[in-house]
C-alpha cells in the first residue's frame, strides 16, 4: 500500500514536469507548425541556470525566479536569431536544423560549466518527509513539484481559455492563416509563445534538477518523452497533452515499480529481472503505437477541420 | 549536340573515384587511420542512400532508420555467439530480420502521415533499442563483443583491412545502382508519384499503402545490410547503435547531401564524417561549430550540398 501510494506520486509528479515541457512544445508544434527538437536544451539550461544562481544568492526561489527569467530570455533570443527563420519550411529542415541546435548547446554547456555534472543542493526549508497520510510519509520538495506544476497547469489553462492572448494562441493553433488574415500581429505572437515554451521547458528542468543530477544530455531523453506526450494527445491541444502527460508519467514510474514483481509470478526470477528493465522502458512507446495505430491523429487533434 | 558539364555530376563522380582510390592512397602514405575512418564513412554512407530511397523518393519520413543498423549488427553478433561463422548465413539473416521487422512496423506506422510518421518510426525504433538493452545473453546495455569476424570461405577475409574495405564500397555502390535501378522503374515512378500527390494516385488505382510498405521493407533490408557491415566493422555491436540520436545523424547526411538525389546522400555522408573529423581534431568543442553550420546549411542551402551544386550548373 505505502509503496503504491508513493509511486503513484512518484508518477503524477514525473507526469506533472512531462506536461510542463509537452505544453510548451505542443503549443510550438500547433501554432508555428515547428518540430523543435532543441526544447529538451532549453530545459538543459534550465536546470543549469538555477544551479548557477542558486549557488551565487544562495536562495532557491530567488536563483529559481532568475533562471526562469533566464530561459524565457534564451529562449526568445533563440526565436529572434535562428528559429524564425525556419517557420513554414519543411518539418525535416526544423528537425536537421534544431538538431544542430542540441549539438551547439551541449557543447557550449561543456565549455561554460565543464563536462561534470553539477548538483543543485535541495532547498533546507523543503527537505522534510510530509505524513499525507497516517503511516505514509512523501518528501515535501516532490510534494511542492505537485503543486507548483499543478498551479501552472492551472495558469495556463486559465491563460489559454479565458484571456485574449489565449484566444489567439487557440485561433493560431487551429488556423493559422486566418488569424494572420485578421490583422494579428503574428509575429510578436509568435515570440511569445516560444518564449513561455522554453520558460515552461526551464521551469521543469529547475523544478527537477534537485532531484537529478544537472548533466549534459539531460534534455534529450526526456524531450523524446515529450514527444511522446504531444503525440499521444494529439498536437497542439494542451487538454491532450495534460492527460497524454499524467498518463505516461502514471505509466512509466509504476510499470518500472511493479513490472518487475509482476513478471515474476509468470516467469522464473533469472530471465523476468532481465526483461523487467526493457519491458519497463518499452511501455510508452507501445502505449504510443497502439494510440496511433487506433487514432492517427492522437487522442486529442487539436485542428479538426 | 548541346554538350553540358554537369558540377553535380562531376562532384559526384569525384567523389566515387577517391573512394576507389583511397586504399591506394592510405597504401603509399602509410595512414592507416584513413582507411578504418572511410570504412564507416562507406557503411554510414550504406545506411544513408537506403533512408534516401525512403525519404527522398518515397516522401516517408523515418526517424528509426538506426534500428536497422542495429537488427543487421545483433544478427552478425548473435550468431557468431551462438557459433554460427558463416557470412552468407549471418548477412542473409540479417537481411530477411530487417525486412520482417520493416514489414510489421512498416503496417502499422504507414496508418499515420506527416509529424506522427515521424514519431511512430521513432517510438518502434526505441522499442527496439530496449529490447536490445534487455538481451542479457548478449550483453545487455554493455553490448556484444563480434570475437570472429563474418566467415565468407575463401571469396573474401574480412580480417584484411583493405578487402573488407571494397567489401564495404562494393555493397555501397551495388546499393546506389539498385537504388538508381528503383527510381527510374515503373515502381519508383509510383512511388514518386505517391510522394507528389497520394490522393490523385489513389484515384487512378495504385494501391498506395501497398507500394509504400514495399519500399518501407526494401530500404530496411538496405539497412540492415549496413548494420551488418558495421558490426563487422567495429567487431562489437550495442544498444547505443539504434539510438534515436543515431537515427538523427542518419537523417542530418541524407538531407546535408541532398535529399531525392541518386548521390547526394553519399556525398553527405562523406561531408558530416569527415567534417566532424577533422573539427574534432581541430578542436575539442567541434558541436560548437557543427551545431550552427548545419543551421545555417538549413537556412541558405535549400536541397543539401547536391542542390546547391545544380544551382552553380544553372547560374
Amino acid at each position: 500500500m505505502l509503496l503504491v501510494v508513493e509511486q503513484f506520486l512518484n508518477g503524477l509528479q514525473f507526469g506533472l514536469l512531462l506536461f510542463l515541457l509537452a505544453a510548451g512544445l505542443t503549443l510550438v508544434f500547433g501554432i508555428m507548425d515547428l518540430v523543435n527538437l532543441a526544447h529538451g536544451s532549453l530545459y538543459m539550461m534550465g536546470a543549469y541556470f538555477a544551479a548557477t544562481f542558486v549557488a551565487w544568492t544562495g536562495s532557491f526561489v530567488l536563483g529559481g525566479v532568475l533562471a526562469l527569467g533566464a530561459t524565457l530570455l534564451l529562449g526568445i533570443v533563440l526565436e529572434f536569431t535562428a528559429l524564425r527563420h525556419l517557420y513554414g519550411r519543411d518539418h525535416l529542415d526544423h528537425v536537421l536544423a534544431t538538431f544542430g541546435l542540441i549539438l551547439f548547446f551541449n557543447e557550449a554547456v561543456r565549455l561554460i560549466w565543464g563536462p561534470a555534472g553539477l548538483a543543485l543542493p535541495l532547498p533546507s526549508w523543503l527537505a522534510f518527509p510530509v505524513t499525507i497520510l497516517p503511516g505514509i510519509q512523501y518528501p515535501a520538495y516532490r510534494l511542492a513539484i505537485i503543486v507548483v506544476a499543478l498551479l501552472v497547469a492551472l495558469l495556463l489553462y486559465l491563460g489559454v481559455m479565458r484571456t485574449r492572448i489565449g484566444m489567439l494562441i487557440r485561433a493560431g493553433a487551429s488556423n493559422r492563416e486566418m488569424i494572420g488574415a485578421l490583422g494579428i500581429n503574428i509575429k510578436l505572437l509568435y515570440t511569445l509563445v516560444f518564449g513561455l515554451g522554453a520558460a515552461l521547458a526551464g521551469l521543469a528542468g529547475l523544478m527537477q534538477a534537485p532531484i537529478l543530477t544537472v548533466q549534459i544530455g539531460m534534455g534529450e531523453n526526456i524531450l523524446i518523452l515529450a514527444f511522446v506526450v504531444i503525440v499521444i494527445g494529439g498536437i497542439g491541444s494542451i487538454r491532450g497533452a495534460f492527460i497524454a502527460a499524467i498518463m505516461i508519467g502514471l505509466i512509466d514510474t509504476m510499470g518500472r515499480a511493479f513490472l518487475p514483481n509482476l513478471l515474476r509470478q509468470v516467469l522464473n526470477s533469472a530471465s523476468a529481472s532481465t526483461a523487467a528493465p526493457a519491458l519497463s522502458s518499452m511501455l510508452i512507446y507501445l502505449l504510443m503505437a497502439i494510440v496511433l495505430v487506433a487514432r492517427p491523429e492522437g487522442l486529442f487533434p487539436a485542428n479538426r477541420r | 549536340m548541346k554538350f553540358s558539364l554537369n558540377v553535380s555530376s562531376l562532384v559526384a563522380a569525384l567523389v566515387v573515384a577517391g573512394l576507389v582510390l583511397l586504399p591506394v592512397y592510405s597504401n603509399l602514405s602509410g595512414n592507416i587511420f584513413i582507411l578504418t575512418l572511410f570504412t564507416r564513412i562507406v557503411i554510414l554512407a550504406l545506411a544513408a542512400v537506403s533512408l534516401n530511397l525512403l525519404m527522398g523518393y518515397g516522401g516517408m519520413m523515418s526517424f528509426g532508420h538506426a534500428a536497422y543498423l542495429g537488427i543487421g549488427g545483433y544478427a552478425v553478433g548473435i550468431l557468431a555467439q551462438e557459433g554460427i561463422g558463416s557470412g552468407w548465413a549471418q548477412f542473409a539473416v540479417a537481411i530477411a530480420v530487417s525486412a520482417l521487422y520493416a514489414l510489421v512496423i512498416g503496417a502499422l506506422s504507414l496508418r499515420t502521415r506527416g509529424v506522427y510518421f515521424i514519431m511512430i518510426t521513432l517510438a518502434f525504433a526505441q522499442m527496439a533499442y530496449y529490447v536490445a538493452s534487455g538481451l542479457a545473453r548478449y550483453g545487455g546495455d554493455d553490448g556484444l563483443t563480434v570475437y570472429k569476424r563474418s566467415d565468407f570461405g575463401g571469396l573474401i577475409y574480412l580480417g584484411n583491412r583493405v578487402q573488407f574495405y571494397y567489401l564495404c564500397l562494393f555493397c555501397l555502390l551495388a546499393v546506389v545502382a539498385l537504388v538508381w535501378r528503383i527510381v527510374n522503374s515503373r515502381f519508383g515512378l509510383v512511388l514518386q508519384g505517391l510522394r507528389s500527390n497520394e490522393q490523385r494516385m489513389q484515384a487512378i488505382g495504385f494501391p498506395s499503402k501497398r507500394y509504400k510498405l514495399a519500399c518501407f521493407a526494401i530500404a530496411g533490408m538496405l539497412c540492415g545490410l549496413s548494420g551488418a557491415l558495421l558490426a563487422n566493422n567495429t567487431d562489437f555491436v550495442s544498444p547505443a547503435v539504434m539510438y534515436w540520436t543515431r537515427s538523427g545523424d542518419l537523417m542530418v547526411m541524407v538531407i546535408l547531401g541532398g535529399m531525392g538525389t541518386l548521390m547526394g546522400p553519399v556525398v553527405g555522408s562523406v561531408v558530416f564524417l569527415v567534417l566532424e573529423e577533422v573539427l574534432s581534431q581541430l578542436t575539442e568543442y567541434w558541436a560548437l561549430i557543427m551545431g550552427p553550420l548545419l543551421l545555417l546549411i538549413v537556412l541558405f542551402g535549400r536541397g543539401g550540398i547536391m542542390g546547391m551544386l545544380g544551382r552553380l550548373n544553372r547560374g
